[in-house]
């Protein structure tokens, strides 16, 4: 039997749709509602909560956890002081991507980081390999992490405790919530303003419970992981298993990807002034150098009217309601060769709030400067159409409430 | 006495690679005739009706290195072949403990993880590059591998493309390889688990009908050996054809007869008739001869080149490596007739957790001392057992709500130090049982009928020498290069139209048809050159 989350009895409450999927090993709902878009709504219109809890936690503490984080971790974890949380990856020598996570550092020298395969073995070898005085625990059971997102979270969460208001974007503090003790990071995968809650595992039903009843006035929303996904395209944001994979389980080179092929360039801006030893650096290097990448990793935003045209044309009503994909969608170079395959889309939904159809795509650098335009193929009635794409830098939708203080001002009612 | 008829080719030895290759030749339009000892086809893969209602595979039991390829060439679908995929796989502990495995990877790292977090990772890692590993080394699986005594240029280029393909090798999968080959099973899992339900999991296959202990460094190559096949398409994956491994061969027989081929039963082979370095047929046992230019032996190496021909009229060297082929089985089965499924306490009523092979092995240590006994001349104390109980997946098997459980026994020397295996055999079949009570209390009491199988009924029914059940050992001197003999390892032998394609050539054992397939790639070449 798959494990349940520590917010399972509210979950299965609410699962009016009943439909379940395994999320590593974990039974969770990839929707609540017969709507899908009345989920996705809470996250950009009031609230969401999401339970995230089957992702794996490590707790890295002890007197060389900086040393040793800097070392494995490929961003630089001195921009990661106590308080903050930060966006990260980890590579192989090779400078491939072997995961992607949030790391937050909660207390002088303890780092907590989710993952979303199993890492605790390979970071204890590295440990032992550079002889770090460092103690690595799989915490994966003893939380439940909540998601809120969406423009009312802070206004929801305001009402429990007053740690989370002066949190700036990836600011991360412990907090209080019905004399419970929680880990508040103003985080998420959704793009939009909203906080990710670290619950004790005994815990989680009390605070589950005590945020839905803070958020009634807000019109919360439980969500599942297909909403999320939804707007995970729209924020830009890549799903390890769809948008790239470990390449600790590829069989070939094509299966693995660099950091600076998933567009993740910026953890690299300052390589040139640090002289940080960290696994995979000289790999990354000599990419940066060499201009060596493969690929990039860039956002296509579908022509509304050429998408309209070739389903119109088959006689059909274009698909734009709930529509969201992991497969792979062909992308071709536009000119005078046809079907000139150029890359790939390996995200794709047709956003609602943005009344376009968007896509994560791979092109060669010659393709990916902002403007570019592609053919992506579609099936259209069982046919392959192309339709024109423009190359668009994510985040598709960045509100400025994502990051904006939240002060007496912003969050009043 | 002699039959009248006169066959291109004659197969001796109804094995399943006897079958596969008389296919083969079948098919290509030779008149074909099988021969086979027995009163059944199969040799060491069939399945028996012991008691009424209760099906027994005798030998073999599972299915997994089989060549994709055979499968698609012979047309094995439309003659009733059906693998069944094994769901689970149970790993029980003498304390309570126990390790169930099925088929998602990520329940599987929970369940691993309930033991050590670490070891449910590790063992992403260790499938993977097995994964990998195997799939580098299938291409060589399926073809007859290079001649190392040869001169001619062809031979040459050949092994210079092996050795090609060893240095492109990604380095990790040759780094892995060379674990394989060098070290021992238990070595090699020290570097990646902690727990012992875990490592003994792994450590078993690298045991398997070989006279080694999992810390001998050549378990580590048999653990890889098992790991050659596939379930469609899944490495290292097993499952159970419908009707035993006994309904494999049948499929087989029923392929055979569709291509014009001629089965004969009940017909030992006492020798192949041969002048001047030219094959002219074999005669029987009752002393008729049956004429052909061509006779392919499925036997094992020593039956091939000591029994069936005049060792004296072969080439020394080639007897020489022969003698020294190292048989010496170790394995024994005790199959159950049962009332029901056996019970782990904690487990009651689970009887799915024996939709697969049930390992009962829980540590290296119990592995080891199980080996103890062995290198002294003896029967293991407490064994390790494969243990399968078919009929809760093939409800065919058993009657209604009974079962068949197959127990494959290690160790069981083929040379015992005291006692020989007439009078040790009831005392195999109580070790057996007793050892199964251990983890499954109250299993005595299930038990309607047992079959023994010593090492010497290996040997005396189905014809494989010292009841080695890969008619060899899956040593690293033993394989490929070197199956059976250097410079003998593409199936034909010194006499011209006379072939060999048992396991004891490359790539060897198990119900995997390789040797069968390939040998008549080559006989069939042969005959256009």
């Amino acid at each position: 039997m798959p494990l349940t989350t520590p917010f399972h009895p509210r979950v299965q409450a609410r699962n009016e749709a009943g439909l379940w999927k395994h999320w590593a090993g974990y039974l969770v709902a990839p929707q609540y509602q017969h709507s899908l878009s009345a989920e996705y709504y809470a996250i950009r219109n009031s609230v969401s909560l999401l339970d995230t809890t089957p992702l794996f936690k490590y707790r890295v503490s002890g007197p060389d956890a900086a040393r040793f984080l800097g070392r494995v971790l490929a961003r630089d974890i001195a921009g990661c002081p106590v308080g903050r949380a930060q966006y990260t990856c980890w590579c192989d020598e090779r400078g491939f991507v072997l995961q992607d996570g949030v790391v937050m550092q909660v207390d002088d020298g303890t780092y907590w980081l989710t993952a979303a395969e199993p890492a605790l073995r390979y970071f204890r070898v590295m440990a032992r390999e550079m002889g770090a005085h460092v103690e690595i625990e799989d915490v994966s059971r003893a939380f439940g992490i909540l998601a809120l997102q969406g423009p009312h979270a802070h206004r929801v969460i305001r009402q429990l405790t007053e740690s989370a208001t002066p949190l700036r974007y990836f600011g991360a503090t412990s907090a209080m919530i019905e004399s419970r003790r929680v880990m508040v990071s103003r985080t998420g995968y959704t793009g939009d303003l909203g906080y990710e809650l670290w619950i004790r595992s005994e815990d989680a039903c009390v605070v589950w419970d005590a945020l839905m009843r803070a958020g009634r006035g807000h019109n919360i929303v439980p969500i599942g992981t297909t909403a999320l996904k939804m707007a995970r395209i729209e924020a830009g944001l890549l799903l390890m298993g769809a948008d790239f994979h470990s390449a600790r389980f590829a069989w070939v080179d094509e299966q693995r990807e660099t950091p600076l092929e998933l567009g993740w360039s910026w953890m690299f801006s300052k390589l040139d002034q640090d002289g940080r030893d960290f696994v995979g650096r000289s790999a990354i290097e000599s990419e940066l150098r060499n201009r060596t990448s493969r690929w990039t990793t860039v956002g296509l935003a579908v022509d509304w009217h050429d998408y309209e045209r070739v389903y119109s044309e088959a006689g059909v009503v274009p698909p734009r309601h709930e529509v969201y994909a992991e497969s792979t969608m062909s992308v071709y170079r536009r000119g005078s060769t046809e079907w000139d395959y150029a890359g790939y889309a390996s995200s794709f939904t047709t956003s609602s709030l943005l009344r376009t159809p968007l896509a994560i795509a791979k092109l060669p650098l010659d393709l990916a400067e902002p403007g570019s335009e592609v053919d992506l193929e579609v099936t259209v009635v069982r046919r392959p159409q192309n339709v024109l794409a423009c190359v668009t830098r994510m985040p598709f939708y960045n509100p400025a409430r994502k990051t904006a203080a939240m002060g007496e001002e912003a969050g009043d009612e | 006495m002699s039959d009248a008829r006169r066959y291109d080719a004659i197969v001796v030895g109804a094995g399943h690679n006897g079958l596969v290759n008389a296919c083969y030749l079948a098919r290509a339009g030779l008149n074909t005739l099988l021969l086979e000892q027995r009163h059944l086809v199969g040799g060491a893969t069939i399945t028996e009706e012991l008691v009424p209602g209760f099906h027994f595979t005798t030998f073999s039991y599972a299915i997994s290195l089989m060549r994709p390829e055979i499968v698609q060439d012979l047309g094995l679908v439309k003659h009733g072949m059906m693998v069944l995929p094994l769901v689970n796989t149970f790993q029980p502990g003498l304390d309570g403990e126990y390790l169930l495995l099925g088929p998602d990877s990520d329940e599987n790292y929970h369940e691993i993880a309930r033991h050590s977090p670490a070891d449910a990772e590790a063992a992403r890692d260790l499938d993977h590059i097995i994964a990998r590993l195997v799939r580098a080394l299938k291409p060589w699986m399926d073809r007859i591998p290079p001649n190392s005594r040869s001169d001619d240029p062809a031979e040459i280029a050949a092994l210079a493309e092996l050795k090609g393909w060893y240095d492109e090798l990604d380095p990790e999968v040759r780094t892995m390889f060379e674990k394989f080959r060098t070290r021992s099973a238990a070595e090699i899992l020290d570097e990646y688990f902690e727990n012992e339900l875990v490592k003994s999991l792994y450590a078993s296959s690298g045991i398997i009908g070989s006279r080694c202990s999992v810390r001998d460094r050549e378990s580590g190559l048999v653990w890889l050996f098992h790991k050659l096949g596939e379930y469609d398409g899944e490495p290292g994956h097993w499952g159970f054809h419908k009707g035993g491994n006994g309904g494999f061969t049948q499929v087989l027989a029923r392929a055979f007869e569709s291509f014009g081929g001629t089965i004969r039963l009940n017909s030992g082979v006492a020798r192949v008739r041969y002048e001047d370095g030219r094959t002219q047929g074999v005669e029987l046992a009752d002393g008729t001869v049956i004429e052909s230019e061509l006779v392919v032996s499925a036997l094992d190496p020593r039956q091939t080149f000591l029994r069936l021909v005049d060792p004296d009229d072969m080439p020394e060297d080639l007897i020489g490596h022969v003698r020294d082929f190292k048989f010496q089985g170790t394995a024994a089965k005790v199959n159950f007739a049962l009332s029901d499924v056996p019970t782990f306490p904690g487990l009651e009523g689970r009887e799915d957790i024996f939709t697969g092979f049930t390992n009962l092995g829980p540590s290296i240590d119990y592995l080891m001392e199980a080996w103890a006994d062995c290198e002294e001349g003896r029967v293991s104390r407490r064994p390790f057992l494969d243990c399968c109980v078919q009929s809760t997946l093939d409800p065919d098997m058993a009657p209604a709500g009974k079962h068949v459980m197959s127990c494959f026994v290690m160790y069981a020397p083929y040379h015992l130090a005291e006692g020989n295996w007439e009078t040790e055999r009831d005392r195999l079949g109580d070790i057996v049982q007793e050892t199964i009570e251990e983890f499954f209390p109250g299993f005595g009491e299930l038990v309607l009928h047992r079959e023994i199988v010593t090492p010497h009924d290996i040997e005396t029914l189905i014809g494989l020498s010292e009841g080695n059940i890969f008619a060899g050992e899956l040593f690293e001197d033993q394989l490929f290069l070197n199956r059976p003999a250097p410079g003998w390892n593409q199936y034909r032998t010194p006499i011209e139209g006379y072939y060999q394609c048992g396991s004891g050539t490359h790539p060897g054992g198990c119900v995997s048809g390789g040797p069968g397939w390939l040998a008549a790639q080559q006989i069939l070449g042969d005959r256009q050159a």
